[in-house]
C-alpha cells in the first residue's frame, strides 16, 4: 500500500499561488495546483498508518490513506468514489478547509504532513473535469417529504443525503441564490461560485427542490412547514454576529464583516446591491478579529484597493510552533498566516478596542490598548497593560469577531424549539432532534459557529437521523 | 474405549486437555531366552529415567509407570498351582491383569461380567488370583484411587484355534466386559480396567513412581518371574490426577509423544463403522464398538486403534507403518516400491500424526518406531550376548563397554524390530522391503489411483460483471481490507501477508458488526507438550496430498486393486479442477459419481429458516450417499438476491458430522465450492471440519477482476497460481503450528477452539470442539448471514459501489472497533508526557468504557466493591506493587536501541523489570551508566533462535524467560531479514551483518514437557540465582500445560493473551490464533490451585493489558504479575503504525534506520509515568475493593460479576460461570505465589568440579580434574561455566585452564553453555543436547578405551548437539543424531557422521563431517561453513540447497602442494585457523581434522590426513549464499565492521 519509504524520499510540496501583485487585481481563484504527477508523488508520502490519525482528525472522517494510495497508483476514479463516500462536497473542503487532517497526520508529529487537502482537491477537480461526477438518483422513493431550512453546507449535505435515501426534499433559502455561506460568506477568490452551481445541478437531478427568496419565519410561516412536511431540518447557520459595544460604535464606517463580504460576492456575481455600498477602496481598514472571516476581510479589502489594512486580535500572539509532544494529533494553537495576510496587512495581537473615534458621524480612528493574559484558576484572565493605549487611523472598521448563535427572532421563536445555554438549538449528535417533534437541527444552528467541514458532517449525520426517524432504520452512513 | 479416571470437567479444567510424554525403554533377548534378567533390567531402566518423569505436589505421587512382559509361565504356573488352578500348556491359556473397583458390589458385578463374557465367547474360566501389592510406596493423593488388582486365568475354548484367533477372542471378551460395566450406573465403575488380557503378554502398571514399580508389585522381583523381554514406560503428565488406567505400557505399546490429530483420528475411526468389515473378526467386529471413546489419552486411543488393526489381520510392523508412515510424498530417496506401499495405504487411513517414539510388542516381536520428523529420542545398543536395549537415552543400564557391538539411534520414520521367533534383528529396510513387496502395490495404485491433474481438461465458469461480483462479495462478507491486505498481496507475492503489532479488536462475539462464523474459531497450536514444525525448512515432512472420495475398507487386506481413489496434490481446487471433479463420472469408468448440493435457501425463510435448511441439507447428503453418489460438492454458487447461503463452514461441519453419525462418512468425499473462503484461516477451518478439497470460486473471480490493477502485471493464471500457493503455504503453516505434517490427518482434526459460541450449537454441528464462554447459536449466525445478504442486495448507498471497509487491521471509523484509537493513544501520550494523572484517568476511562462498544471479555465484568472501602493509605504502597510489573519481551532488533534502553532504564528506576526479548543483550548494558541509571534488562529471554544466549548473558539476569510462544504468533518462528541485521545487531546476536536470521518454530531442545524440565535445569545450573520463567500463550488447555511447567520446576509462568504484539507475523496468526488472556489466565490459576501447585510458581499475565482496571481484573483471575508491551511502547512514543516489519517506523521505535531513530520521542520519564499512574489506579481500586495487600486480591474471582444487563444482540448468550469459578483450595493450599521450587541442584556433579577448579576460578591457575560420569549427571559443566562467566564474562579463561576428564555415559546437556577456558574430555558416550549454547569451551568425546566398536559406525552423541552454540570447539569420535549443530552461530565442530537436518538454521561457525549425513542437511543455513566428506557422491541428494551452494574447496591446490610434514598432525593442529572465511578452505579443514585426530585419535581423521590427495577432492563445501555475499560486502567496506561510534553513549536515551 502506497510507497513504504515515500515519506523518507519525497519532501512536501503544496500547491502554489499566483504572485500577490497579480492576484490582488481580481476576485478569482489564484491557486496554482500541482501537476498530476506532482500530486501523485505527494500522495506517495502517505504512510498508510495502522492508525490513521488524519481519518479521525477529519470531521467527515475522510478515508484519507485509501485515496492517497489510489492517487499514488493513478486510480483516480476509485479515489473519487472513496472520497465521495464520506464527503458530499470535497471541492469546497479541498479549497477552504483549514485541514485538521493535516494537523493529525502522523508525519506532522516530526516532519511535514501529507498535502491531504491538495490531494482531495485534485481528486474532485479531476472528477468534475472527467465527467465522473454524476447524480446518484434513488431507485426507490419513500413518499416522505422533508424540508431543509438553509442552503449552506449543512443544509446542502443534509438535503443531498436525504434525496439519495429517496425522500422528497425541499431546501428553503432566504437569499436570492442557493449556497448560504458558501455563496455569500466566502470570498470568490477562495471559492468560485461556479463550483457551487454545478453541485446544485447534481442535486437537482437527484430530486432536491430549491426555493430561494424563501425566508422561513418571514416570507413563509414556519408552522406551515410542519404541516406540509414529514420532517424539517433546520440548518440556517449561526448568523447573529458578536458586536463590539464600545463608545463610538454608532459611527458610520463600522460594519459587520459578513455584510462587507456578502456585498462583494454579490458584486462579483453581478447582482444588485440593495443597501449602501461598503468599499475599502482608498481607505485605512481595520479588521477586528483574528480568525478566518477577518482574514477574508483582509483579502477583500486589499482587492478593493484599501490604503492600508490592519487586523487586530484580542488574544496573545500564538507560538510559531506548537509543542507537538503535547498537542499532536489534536488541532494546535499556533500562528497561522493565510494567503490574504501575505497580500499585505499589519497584524497585532493582545489588543482590545477602547473606543471608536469619529468625525461627522464617520469613524476616523480607533483607540486600542494592549492587554495581558494570565492564567487564574484554570481560566485566562485579561488585564489591560497600563500605558498601553494607542490610536490607529481607520475609515473602515470591519467587525469579524465571530457569531454568537443563530438568529433567534422569527423562525426559531415561532417554532418554539428549545435552545441550549449558548443560544443554539438544543439537539444531540445522536439523533439531531430538537425539542419539537419532527424538527431536527444541524450545522452552526445547532453547533454554533464552526467550519464548513463540520457543517457537512452535521448535515450528513442529521440526514441519517431524519431517515431513521422517518423509516425506522437507515442505510445512510453517519 | 473410554477409560476416564481424572475428575470430571469443572471450572475451566477439562480432562481432555491433559498431555503426557515420557521416558520409554525395552530390554530384549534376541534369542527369546526367558530369564529374570530383562525384568530386573527393565526396572533398573525405570529407576534411571526418573528425571524424565515428574512428581506433583505430593512427592510420592508419580504420573504413572509400568512394565510389559511375556507371560511368565513358570511363575504363574507355580502360583496358580498353589491356588489349585492347573494351567494348560503355554499358549493355551491367557492371563488377564484386572483393575477392579474398590466398591464391593461393583467389583462383584465386574468380575461377574467378565466371567459371563468369557463363557459366552466359548472360553473357559480357570480362576482368579490376587496380585500381591505393597501400597506403602503410594502417594497420599493416589491411595484413594488404588484399585483392587487381580489376575484372571482363561483356558482356550475348544472351538478357538490357538495363537492369533485366541488373542482376537480375548480382545472381543475384554471389550464387551468393559462396555458392560462402563455402560451401567455403578459406583466407581471407571476403576474397572483391564491393563492386559493375553496369552502372550502381561502388564504391570499403576500410579507409582517409576523406581517403585518393583516395590508395589513385589512379584516382579521374584526370580521365577521370567520373560525374554521387558517394555517399560514412565509418564510425565501435565496433571497429576491419578489415573491408573492411563499409566503405560498399554496392551501393545508405550508411547513417548503426542498425537496431535487425535480428534480427527477418533472421528475418522467412528466414521468407518459402516464400511468396515473384517474377514478375521467376522461378526465379532460389531461387538467391539465403540472402538474408541472420549477421555482416553492419545496414547491409549492409539493403542485401541492398533489393537483393532492387529485383530483385523495386520501384522504389528504393518499396522505401525499404516498409522505412523514415513514422509513418503516427494521423497526422492525412497525406494519406489516402498513409496507405493505408503501411497496405497494413505487412502486407507490418515496418519496418526505428531511427535512420537513408540515401542511396541505383541510378545513375539518387539520393536520401536519414530515419527517422520524424529521429534523424540530413542537410542539403542546391541550386546555381544544378543541383548537389545532401547531407551530414551543412553546409560540407563550399565552394560560393560566391551560387550557392546552396536550403538545407534532410531532415525526419523524408521523402525527397529526384533523377531523373537526368528531370533534376530530385522532392520528397517528389510521389514519395509518385505511388506512393500507383499502385494503389488504399484500395480494396485496404477489400477486405482486417479490423479485429478491427469483427468481431461474441463472448462470452468467465467467471472461475472463487476456489479454482480460486488454483490456476491458483500454477501460473503468481503471487505476492502480483504482485497487490499489479503487477496491482492497474495496474488502478487504468493505469500500469506505479514503485519505487525497485535490484535486489539473485539472477539467476534462482542463485535457489533456481522462477523463470519470463522471468526468465532481460534486456531490451536502446540506449546511445550509437542513441537511445532518448520513447514519451510522442514518441508520434506509436510504433505498437502488429499484424497477425495470413498475410503476403502480399513480391514480389507487383500482386494487392493479394486477401489478407485482420487488424489489431489493440494486441496485448493481452481474452477477447472472443480469441474473435473464434478464431471468425473464420465471419465473414470463410472467409479465416481458426484452430486452437487446447494447450501442456499430462499431468503423468504429468513434467519429462522436456516435450521430447517441445514437439516434438509444433511438429510439430502445422506440420501445421495445411499443412492451411490460418492463425491459430494457442497456449493453456494447459487447465491443471489433471492437465496441466502448457509455459511459454508456450518454446512460442511454439519454434513461431515451427520455423515459420521450415520456411519456414511467414509463412503463419500466432501468438496466445498464456496464464495466464503478467501483467507488462510477460512480454508483451515473448512479442512478441519471435513472438507477434502475446497474451491474458492469467489476469491478466484475477485482475482480475475483485479488483474488490470495488479503491479507487476500478470496473467489470470499466474495470479491464481500465486494465490493458491499462498493459501497452501498458509495451511501448511497452520498445520505445522500444531505439529501436524499431513493435510490428510489435519482434515477433520478440528484443531480449533470456539470463542463465543453456545456449547449446544457447537456440540451439534462441530461435535467435539472445545469452548469456554458460551455465546451465540444458530439463530444469531443466521441473522449475521442475513444482515450481510441484505447489505449486498439492499439499497444502502454506502454499499452501492463499495465493499465494507473492514478495519480489522488498520483503524477505520466505519470499521471494526479497536482498543487503540487516535483518541486513546493521544490521551495516553499527552498524559505521560505532561505527567498529568488526571489526564491519564481520562485515558483509562475512555479505554475501559465499553458502554457503546464491547471490546473485550473483561469489559463485561463488574467489580463487587466492598461495602466499606479502605482509605488509600491503608493499601499496600506503590513501591511494592510496581515490582510486579514488567515490560513485554521486545528484542533489540525488532525495536531500536533508543526504544529498548528507554524501557530498560525506566523499569530499573522504578524497581520493575524489562525484558531483553530474543535478541541477546549488548554487554555494555551490564555496567551502569554514568548517570547512575542501568540499561540492563532484568529479564533475559531464551527463545528458539538462542541469539546471543551466552553463559555471560544468562548470569546477568534476574529472570530467565523461556519463550515457548508469543501471543501474536504462537507456534511460529520468526525471521529477521538480512537488511535489518546491521553490524550492531549482528554483534549482539553473534551473527554476521547482512545475513538473515531465522528463529525456528520449536525450541529444538524442547519437544516435550520433560525436555522443558531439562532446559529449566540447564538454565538454573548456569545461573542458580535467576528465576526461570516459561512464557505460554492462552489457548484452551494452557492451564494444563502450566501445571506441567510447574512440575518441570519453573519458578514463573507467563500467560500471554492473543492480543500480544509482534514485530512481524502473518496476519493469519495475529488474528486467528490464541485466545483472550482472561480465559487462559483463569484456566491456569484454577488448574494450578486444583493441583496444589499454585504456591510454587508465580503467574504473570500479559498481552493486551492497558489500564489499572485490567491489572486488578488480572489479579482477581489469578495473576501475581503483569506484563505490558504495547502500552509501555505507546508511552515511549509508538503510534501503532503497524509498519514494524517494514523498518519504516516514523517515530524511531521499531526501526534500525539511523535517520528514523533520530525521531524517537520517548523518555524514561514517560514510561515511568505510565507505570506510576497504573499503580495509582490499581491502589484506588484495591481501596474500593477493600484489599490491603495485593496478595489478598489474587484469585478472588468471586469479586467479579458479569454485567447482566447486556444489550448487545450477540453478547447476550455469554456465560462466564466457568471463567469465574473459584477453585477449591483446602486449608494450607496456596492460592498465590508464596513458595519456592525445589530445583534439585544439590546433587549436580558441578559442585565437585567447582570445588576442584577454585584455583582456576580465583587465580586463573590451570587445573586438571578426573571423574566418572553417568546418565543421571546432567548439564555437566554449566554451573562451572556460570561461575567463569560471572567472573570473567564472555571472554572467559585462557583455553584449557580447567580440563575435566570424564569417563562413562554423560547425561543430557553435557557441556551446556560451556565457558571459554573449560575443556570437557569424555571417554564414553553422551546423550542429547551436548554443547547446547556452547560459550567458548571445548568438548572432546571419544569411546571408552574398553570399547571394541568401530567408532565411526556408532553413535557418540545424541540429538540436537550444539544447539545455539556461540563459540568454542567440539570433537566427536563417532556419529551424531539428528539436528547436529542446529542454530550454531560460532562453534567449530568435527564429527564422523550426522543424522537428518544437520547444520539447520546455522548462522556461523565451521562444521566438518567426516562421514555420511542424513537428509535435509543445511536447511535454513544462513551462515558459517560446513565441509562434508562425500565419498560416494550422494551428499547432494541429502542437502537442502534452498539457501546454500555446494562447491569444492577453494584452496585445495595450494594445500596439495605445500604439504610436507605428513605425520606431524600435532603441529598442524596447533596452527591458527585462517580467519577469512571466503578463503583457505582446505587449510582450515586440514587444521580441524588434525585437531580431531589429535584430540580423539579418530581413524577417519587420520585416514583423511594420510590420504589427503585422494580425499580432499571428495569434500563438499556447504556455503550459504547470503553469508558469502555478506562477507564479500564486509571485505569491500571494512569500515562497516567497526562499531558505530556514539551509539553506546546514547544508551542514556
Amino acid at each position: 500500500m502506497g510507497k513504504p519509504t515515500g515519506f523518507l524520499e519525497i519532501t512536501r510540496h503544496e500547491h502554489g499561488y499566483t504572485p500577490v501583485d497579480e492576484r490582488v487585481k481580481h476576485f478569482r481563484d489564484f491557486v496554482v495546483p500541482l501537476p498530476e504527477a506532482g500530486v501523485r508523488e505527494q500522495a506517495a508520502r502517505c504512510m498508510d498508518c495502522g492508525i490513521p490519525y488524519c481519518h479521525r482528525g477529519c470531521p467527515v472522517h475522510n478515508i484519507i490513506p485509501d485515496w492517497n494510495d489510489l492517487v499514488y497508483r493513478g486510480n483516480w476514479r476509485e479515489a473519487l468514489e472513496v472520497l465521495h463516500s464520506t464527503n458530499n462536497f470535497p471541492e469546497f473542503t479541498g479549497r477552504i478547509c483549514p485541514a485538521p487532517c493535516e494537523a493529525s497526520c502522523t508525519l506532522n508529529f516530526n516532519d511535514q504532513p501529507v498535502t491531504i487537502k491538495d490531494i482531495e482537491c485534485a481528486i474532485i477537480d479531476k472528477g468534475w473535469a472527467e465527467g465522473w461526477v454524476t447524480p446518484q438518483i434513488a431507485t426507490h422513493r419513500t413518499g416522505k417529504r422533508v424540508a431543509v431550512v438553509g442552503s449552506g453546507p449543512a443544509g446542502l449535505a443534509c438535503a443531498q443525503q436525504l434525496a439519495r435515501a429517496g425522500h422528497r426534499v425541499v431546501v428553503f433559502e432566504k437569499n436570492d441564490r442557493i449556497g448560504g455561506l458558501l455563496r455569500y460568506g466566502i470570498p470568490d477568490f477562495k471559492l468560485e461560485t461556479l463550483l457551487i452551481d454545478r453541485r446544485l445541478a447534481q442535486m437537482q437531478a437527484e430530486g432536491v427542490e430549491f426555493r430561494p427568496n424563501s425566508h422561513v419565519g418571514v416570507d413563509i410561516p414556519a408552522r406551515q412547514l410542519l404541516a406540509e412536511f414529514d420532517a424539517v431540518a433546520l440548518a440556517g447557520g449561526a448568523e447573529a454576529p458578536r458586536d463590539l459595544t464600545v463608545p463610538g460604535r454608532e459611527l458610520g464606517g463600522i460594519y459587520f464583516a459578513m455584510d462587507f463580504l456578502t456585498q462583494q460576492n454579490r458584486r462579483v456575481a453581478g447582482g444588485k446591491i440593495a443597501a449602501a455600498e461598503i468599499l475599502a477602496t482608498d481607505k485605512d481598514v481595520v479588521v477586528i478579529g483574528g480568525g478566518d472571516t477577518g482574514s477574508d476581510c483582509v483579502g477583500t479589502s486589499i482587492r478593493q484597493g484599501a490604503r492600508s489594512v490592519t487586523q487586530l486580535e484580542i488574544l496573545p500572539k500564538p507560538p510559531e510552533k506548537e509543542n507537538k509532544l503535547l498537542t499532536w494529533p489534536d488541532w494546535p494553537l499556533k500562528l497561522r498566516t493565510s494567503s490574504s495576510h501575505e497580500e499585505g496587512c499589519d497584524r497585532d495581537w493582545a489588543v482590545t478596542t477602547k473606543q471608536f473615534i469619529g468625525r461627522e458621524d464617520r469613524v476616523t480612528a480607533i483607540e486600542v490598548t494592549r492587554v495581558e493574559w494570565q492564567q487564574a484558576n484554570g481560566r485566562q484572565i485579561m488585564a489591560e497593560v497600563p500605558g498601553g493605549a494607542l490610536e490607529l487611523k481607520a475609515d473602515l472598521v470591519l467587525l469579524a469577531m465571530g457569531f454568537v448563535h443563530p438568529v433567534q427572532e422569527g423562525m426559531l421563536r415561532e417554532l418554539g424549539v428549545a435552545l441550549d445555554g449558548r443560544g443554539n438549538i438544543a439537539a444531540s449528535t445522536d439523533d439531531y432532534q430538537t425539542s419539537v417533534n419532527k424538527i431536527f437541527a444541524a450545522g452552526d444552528m445547532r453547533r454554533g459557529q464552526s467550519l464548513v467541514v463540520w457543517a457537512i458532517r452535521e448535515g450528513r449525520q442529521c440526514a441519517r437521523a431524519v431517515d431513521e426517524w422517518l423509516m425506522g432504520h437507515s442505510e445512510l452512513p453517519r | 474405549m473410554s477409560i476416564t479416571c481424572p475428575p470430571p470437567a469443572s471450572g475451566l479444567y477439562d480432562p481432555r486437555n491433559e498431555h503426557d510424554s515420557c521416558g520409554i525403554g525395552f530390554v530384549v533377548d534376541i534369542k527369546n531366552r526367558k530369564s529374570h534378567q530383562p525384568i530386573r533390567q527393565g526396572l533398573e531402566i525405570l529407576a534411571n529415567l526418573s528425571h524424565r518423569g515428574a512428581v506433583g505436589a505430593d512427592p510420592l505421587a508419580g504420573d504413572g509407570a509400568g512394565i510389559l512382559l511375556q507371560v511368565p509361565d513358570g511363575f504363574l504356573r507355580a502360583e496358580c498351582a498353589e491356588l489349585g488352578i492347573a494351567l494348560p500348556p503355554v499358549g493355551d491359556y491367557a492371563v488377564g491383569m484386572i483393575f477392579l473397583p474398590r466398591d464391593t458390589h461393583t467389583r462383584a458385578q465386574s468380575e461377574a461380567a467378565l466371567q459371563r463374557t468369557i463363557a459366552a465367547e466359548g472360553q473357559v474360566l480357570l480362576g482368579w488370583r490376587d496380585v500381591q501389592t505393597d501400597n506403602s510406596c503410594l502417594g497420599r493423593s493416589v491411595r484413594p484411587s488404588e484399585p483392587v488388582i487381580r489376575q484372571v486365568f482363561v483356558k482356550r475354548g475348544a472351538q478357538c484355534p490357538s495363537g492369533d484367533p485366541f488373542e482376537r477372542k480375548l480382545f472381543v471378551i475384554r471389550k464387551q466386559a468393559h462396555h458392560a460395566i462402563w455402560n451401567r450406573e455403578l459406583i466407581g465403575r471407571h476403576q474397572f480396567y483391564i491393563p492386559s488380557f493375553s496369552a502372550r503378554t502381561l502388564v504391570y502398571k499403576g500410579m507409582i513412581l517409576a523406581r517403585n514399580i518393583g516395590v508395589y508389585y513385589p512379584e516382579l522381583r521374584d526370580p521365577r518371574m521370567e520373560s525374554a523381554l521387558a517394555l517399560v514406560h514412565q509418564r510425565f503428565s501435565t496433571n497429576t490426577f491419578p489415573s491408573w488406567s492411563l499409566a503405560q505400557p498399554f496392551r501393545y505399546l508405550c508411547h513417548n509423544g503426542e498425537i496431535n490429530t487425535l480428534r480427527g483420528n477418533i472421528n475418522w475411526m467412528l466414521a468407518r463403522r459402516h464400511n468396515m468389515t473384517s474377514a478375521t473378526l467376522g461378526a465379532d467386529l460389531d461387538k467391539l464398538w465403540p472402538l474408541i471413546g472420549d477421555g482416553a489419552s492419545d496414547s491409549a486411543t492409539f493403542d485401541n486403534a492398533l489393537e483393532l488393526l492387529l485383530a483385523g489381520g495386520y501384522s504389528l510392523p504393518h499396522a505401525m507403518m499404516l498409522m505412523v508412515p514415513e514422509a513418503w510424498a516427494d521423497n526422492p530417496l525412497m525406494d519406489a516400491r516402498r513409496r507405493a506401499f505408503y501411497e496405497y495405504h494413505a487412502a486407507l487411513m490418515e496418519p496418526w500424526d505428531g511427535p512420537a517414539a513408540i515401542a511396541f510388542t505383541d510378545g513375539r516381536r518387539i520393536g520401536a518406531t519414530l515419527d517422520r520428523n524424529g521429534l523424540r529420542p530413542a537410542r539403542y545398543l546391541v550386546t555381544s550376548d544378543d541383548q537389545v536395549i532401547l531407551s530414551s537415552e543412553m546409560g540407563v543400564l550399565s552394560v560393560p563397554e566391551e560387550k557392546i557391538v552396536k550403538k545407534w539411534r532410531l532415525q526419523p520414520g524408521k523402525m527397529l524390530l526384533i523377531d523373537l521367533e526368528q531370533g534376530r534383528i530385522v532392520d528397517d529396510g528389510e521389514i519395509k522391503e518385505q511388506l512393500a513387496s507383499a502385494h503389488p502395490y504399484q500395480f494396485w495404485l496404477d489400477a486405482t489411483q486417479i490423479r485429478l491433474a491427469d483427468l481431461p481438461p474441463e472448462v470452468g465458469p467465467m467471472a461475472p460483471d463487476i456489479q454482480t461480483l460486488l454483490r456476491r462479495q458483500q454477501a460473503f462478507g468481503y471487505t476492502q481490507e480483504d482485497l487490499r491486505a489479503f487477496l491482492t498481496p497474495m496474488a502478487i507475492s504468493g505469500e500469506d501477508p505479514i503485519s505487525s503489532m497485535g490484535r486489539d479488536i473485539p472477539p467476534a462475539v462482542l463485535s457489533s458488526r456481522p462477523k463470519l462464523l470463522y471468526d468465532y474459531f481460534k486456531q490451536k497450536f502446540a506449546q511445550v507438550t509437542n513441537p511445532p514444525i518448520d513447514p519451510i525448512r522442514e518441508e520434506l515432512v509436510m504433505s498437502l496430498v488429499s484424497f477425495i472420495g470413498p475410503r476403502p475398507n480399513l480391514l480389507d487386506l487383500e482386494s487392493g486393486g479394486t477401489h478407485k481413489r482420487l488424489e489431489v496434490k493440494r486441496p485448493i481446487l481452481d474452477n477447472v479442477d472443480l469441474e473435473r471433479v464434478r464431471r468425473i463420472e464420465y471419465h473414470v469408468d463410472r467409479a465416481f459419481r458426484t452430486a452437487t448440493l446447494s447450501m442456499g435457501y430462499s431468503v423468504e425463510r429468513g434467519a429462522e429458516g436456516m435450521a430447517r435448511a441445514l437439516e434438509d441439507l444433511c438429510r439430502e447428503a445422506a440420501d445421495v450417499v445411499r443412492q451411490g453418489y460418492n463425491i459430494l460438492i457442497l456449493s453456494d454458487r447459487a447465491l443471489d438476491a433471492d437465496h441466502i447461503a448457509i455459511p459454508a463452514l456450518l454446512a460442511t461441519a454439519a454434513v461431515h458430522h451427520h455423515l459420521i453419525r450415520t456411519g456414511l462418512r467414509t463412503e463419500v468425499g466432501l468438496v466445498v465450492e464456496t464464495g466464503e473462503a478467501k483467507r488462510v484461516h477460512e480454508f483451515c477451518l473448512l479442512a478441519g471440519y471435513g472438507a477434502e478439497a475446497i474451491n474458492p470460486w469467489l476469491a478466484l473471480d475477485t482475482l480475475s477482476a483485479s488483474i488490470p490493477h495488479l503491479t507487476p502485471r500478470m496473467s489470470e493464471a499466474e495470479a491464481n497460481e500465486h494465490y493458491t500457493k499462498a493459501i497452501s503455504k498458509g495451511i501448511l503453516k497452520v498445520m505445522s503450528k500444531m505439529g501436524i505434517s499431513t493435510y490428510q490427518s489435519y482434515c477433520g482434526a478440528q484443531i480449533f477452539e470456539a470463542v463465543g459460541l453456545a456449547s449446544e450449537f457447537v456440540e451439534r454441528y462441530f461435535t467435539g470442539t472445545q469452548g469456554v464462554i458460551e455465546g451465540i447459536g444458530l439463530m444469531e449466525v443466521a441473522q449475521e448471514t442475513l444482515r450481510r445478504h441484505r447489505q449486498a442486495y439492499g439499497n444502502a448507498p454506502l454499499y452501492r459501489q463499495h465493499l465494507d471497509v473492514g478495519g480489522e487491521l488498520a483503524f477505520r471509523l466505519r470499521g471494526e472497533d479497536h482498543a487503540w484509537t487516535p483518541e486513546t493513544i493521544s490521551l495516553l501520550q499527552h498524559a505521560v508526557r505532561s505527567g498529568d494523572y488526571e489526564q491519564f484517568k481520562v485515558y483509562s476511562r475512555v479505554m475501559n468504557d465499553q458502554s457503546d462498544h464491547l471490546r473485550n471479555l473483561r469489559g463485561l465484568f463488574e467489580f463487587r466493591f466492598a461495602s466499606e472501602p479502605l482509605s488509600l493509605d491503608e493499601v499496600e504502597p506503590a513501591a511494592d506493587i510496581v515490582r510486579r510489573l514488567a515490560t513485554g519481551a521486545m528484542s533489540f532488533g525488532s525495536i531500536s536501541w533508543e526504544a529498548h534502553t528507554t524501557l530498560a532504564i525506566a523499569m530499573n528506576r522504578l524497581g520493575a523489570k524489562s525484558n531483553t526479548g530474543e535478541g541477546g543483550e549488548d554487554p555494555v548494558r551490564y555496567t551502569p551508566l554514568d548517570s547512575g541509571d542501568s540499561a540492563r534488562s532484568a529479564i533475559k529471554q531464551v527463545a528458539s533462535g538462542r541469539f546471543g544466549v551466552t553463559a555471560e548473558y544468562l548470569v546477568n539476569a534476574d529472570t530467565l524467560q523461556i519463550k515457548m510462544a508469543q501471543g501474536a504468533k504462537p507456534g511460529e518462528g520468526g525471521q529477521l531479514p538480512g537488511h535489518k541485521v546491521n553490524d550492531w545487531i549482528a554483534r549482539v546476536r553473534h551473527s554476521t551483518p547482512g545475513v538473515g536470521l531465522i528463529s525456528p518454530p520449536p525450541h529444538h531442545d524442547i519437544y516435550s514437557i520433560e525436555d522443558l524440565a531439562q532446559l529449566i535445569f540447564d538454565l538454573k545450573n548456569v545461573n542458580p540465582k535467576a528465576a526461570i520463567s516459561v512464557k505460554l500463550v492462552s489457548e484452551i488447555g494452557v492451564g494444563t500445560v502450566a501445571a506441567g511447567v510447574a512440575k518441570a520446576h519453573a519458578d514463573h509462568v507467563t500467560i500471554s493473551g492473543e492480543d500480544g504484539g509482534t514485530g512481524a507475523s502473518p496476519i493469519t496468526s495475529i488474528q486467528n490464533a490464541g485466545s483472550p488472556w482472561e480465559i487462559g489466565l483463569a484456566e491456569t490459576h484454577q488448574t494450578l490451585v486444583r493441583n496444589h501447585l499454585r504456591g510454587r510458581i508465580a503467574v504473570q499475565v500479559d498481552g493486551g493489558l492497558r489500564t489499572g482496571r485490567d491489572v486488578v481484573i488480572g489479579a482477581l483471575l489469578g495473576a501475581d504479575e503483569f506484563g505490558f508491551g504495547t502500552g509501555a511502547l505507546i508511552s515511549a512514543g509508538c503510534v501503532m503504525m503497524r509498519k514494524c516489519h517494514l523498518n519504516t517506523c516514523p517515530v524511531g521505535v521499531a526501526t534500525q534506520d539511523p535517520e528514523l531513530r533520530k525521531r524517537f520521542p520517548g523518555q524514561p520519564a514517560h514510561v515511568i509515568n505510565f507505570f506510576t499512574f497504573l499503580v495509582q489506579e490499581v491502589r484506588e481500586l484495591m481501596a474500593q475493593l477493600g484489599f490491603r495487600t495485593f496478595d489478598q486480591m489474587i484469585g478472588r474471582s468471586d469479586r467479579l460479576d458479569m454485567r447482566r444487563a447486556i444489550h448487545h444482540w450477540k453478547a447476550r448468550g455469554l456465560d462466564f460461570t466457568r471463567l469465574l469459578a473459584v477453585p477449591l483450595a483446602p486449608p494450607g493450599v496456596a492460592t498465590y505465589h508464596c513458595e519456592e521450587q525445589q530445583h534439585g541442584l544439590d546433587a549436580v556433579l558441578d559442585h565437585r568440579l567447582i570445588a576442584k577448579a577454585l584455583p582456576a576460578l580465583e587465580a586463573r591457575q590451570p587445573v586438571r580434574i578426573e571423574t566418572p560420569i553417568r546418565n543421571t549427571d546432567r548439564t555437566t559443566g554449566a554451573m562451572l561455566s556460570g561461575k567463569v562467566a560471572r567472573r570473567y564474562g564472555h571472554a572467559g579463561l585462557p583455553a584449557d585452564t580447567i580440563h575435566v576428564s570424564l569417563a562413562g555415559t554423560a547425561g543430557q546437556s553435557f557441556g551446556a553453555f560451556l565457558a571459554r577456558g573449560v575443556t570437557l574430555e569424555l571417554a564414553g558416550v553422551a546423550n542429547d543436547y551436548v554443547g547446547k549454547g556452547l560459550s567458548g569451551g571445548r568438548i572432546v568425546i571419544y569411546p571408552s578405551p574398553d570399547s571394541s566398536l568401530r567408532a565411526e559406525d556408532n553413535i557418540i552423541v545424541g540429538n540436537t548437539v550444539l544447539y545455539g552454540a556461540i563459540a568454542g570447539e567440539c570433537y566427536f569420535r563417532g556419529v551424531a543424531g539428528e539436528r547436529f549443530a542446529v542454530r550454531n552461530s560460532g562453534a567449530l565442530a568435527v564429527v564422523e557422521g550426522t543424522g537428518d537436518h544437520g547444520c539447520e538454521y546455522m548462522t556461523g561457525g565451521v562444521v566438518v563431517v567426516l562421514g555420511p549425513t542424513g537428509r535435509n542437511f543445511s536447511a535454513g543455513m544462513s551462515g558459517g561453513i560446513a565441509y562434508v566428506l562425500d565419498e560416494d557422491g550422494t551428499f547432494e541428494r541429502r542437502a537442502n540447497k534452498a539457501m546454500v551452494a555446494l562447491e569444492p574447496l577453494n584452496d585445495a591446490e595450494e594445500t596439495l602442494n605445500v604439504r610436507v610434514l605428513r605425520d606431524d598432525w600435532r603441529a598442524v593442529a596447533e596452527a591458527e585457523l585462517p580467519e577469512d572465511n571466503l578463503r583457505h578452505d582446505a587449510r582450515r579443514l586440514e587444521i580441524l581434522v588434525a585437531r580431531h585426530a589429535v584430540y580423539t585419535g579418530s581413524e577417519p581423521a587420520k585416514r583423511v590426513l594420510e590420504h589427503w590427495r585422494e580425499l580432499l577432492p571428495k569434500f563438499v563445501k556447504v556455503m550459504p549464499l547470503d553469508y558469502r555475499r555478506a562477507l564479500q560486502q564486509m571485505q569491500q567496506q571494512p569500515e562497516v565492521r567497526a562499531a558505530p561510534q556514539g551509539e553506546k553513549a546514547s544508551a542514556a536515551a
